[in-house]
């Protein structure tokens, strides 16, 4: 009981600082605008209490970053519920793109974690990123992820 | 791991990916207030069936040795067969 009980308040405290930040990265996986982004806070709210179970075993783990791996999961898992934009700065790219961007760009993670958290080669995040940033800064080049069949299949229209 | 504007871990800030990283750095939303308690009853919910498959693992266990053990000192499999052979019938 009493372990339960501290298990419950370091929890709340984490979660109180990290669900934020975290809720933002979902936001932006599921394309969601910020402000109402439901999908993501279902994503998170699973997340989280997958760390959560885990607490105990954590072992000197980041709490943080446990979760960030779940999210990451979780979201690879269900990508294909995601591929058309609902409106988010990454609509136009596909789930993995957007995996891959925000791991690396915004959440600052090693390529070599990147890689290993995704089950893709160091090569292969290399490329999808190199793809992902060239999609954002000229969106004509490539087409969106719901704009057709070779889209869709991560290949460049043209 | 590595100070804002630094992308690479091989090599310089890439300039190109600035305006990325400017879309991606917005604010971040609010998490709705009641997100941590749902996800901690969620949590524990999680760890309760855990813990009760985990214990039920170890039921099934031990009654398979007991069935076991019981089925051992009734048929006592280690003792030898009886030699003789039945006579073939219609043979």
């Amino acid at each position: 009981m009493v372990l339960e009980r501290r298990r419950a308040r370091e929890f709340e405290a984490f979660a109180a600082g990290a669900a934020g930040r975290l809720l933002h990265a979902a936001a932006l996986l599921t394309t969601e605008p910020r402000d109402a982004c439901p999908a993501a806070e279902r994503l998170l709210t699973r997340a989280l209490a997958r760390t959560y179970a885990a607490w105990d075993a954590l072992r000197g783990e980041d709490p943080y970053d446990r979760t960030r791996a779940e999210l990451t999961a979780l979201f690879a898992r269900t990508a294909w519920r995601y591929r058309r934009s609902r409106g988010g700065v990454l609509g136009r790219l596909t789930p993995q793109e957007r995996l891959v961007l925000v791991l690396r760009v915004r959440e600052e993670v090693a390529e070599e974690r990147t890689a290993a958290g995704l089950g893709l080669s160091e090569e292969r995040v290399r490329a999808i990123l190199a793809r992902a940033v060239a999609r954002m800064r000229h969106p004509a080049a490539g087409a969106g992820p719901a704009s057709g069949p070779a889209a869709r299949l991560g290949m460049a229209a043209r | 791991m590595s100070a804002p504007g630094h992308y690479s871990s091989e090599g310089p800030p890439d300039p190109k990916l600035e305006p990325v990283r400017r879309a991606l750095d917005a604010p971040h939303p609010v998490a709705p207030p009641g997100l941590a308690a749902a996800a901690a009853q969620r949590g524990r919910r999680l760890l309760r069936r855990r813990r009760a498959a985990r214990r039920l693992g170890w039921a099934v266990l031990a009654l398979a040795v007991v069935a076991l053990a019981v089925w051992g000192s009734t048929v006592q499999p280690w003792q030898p067969a009886d030699t003789i052979t039945p006579p073939g019938l219609g043979w």
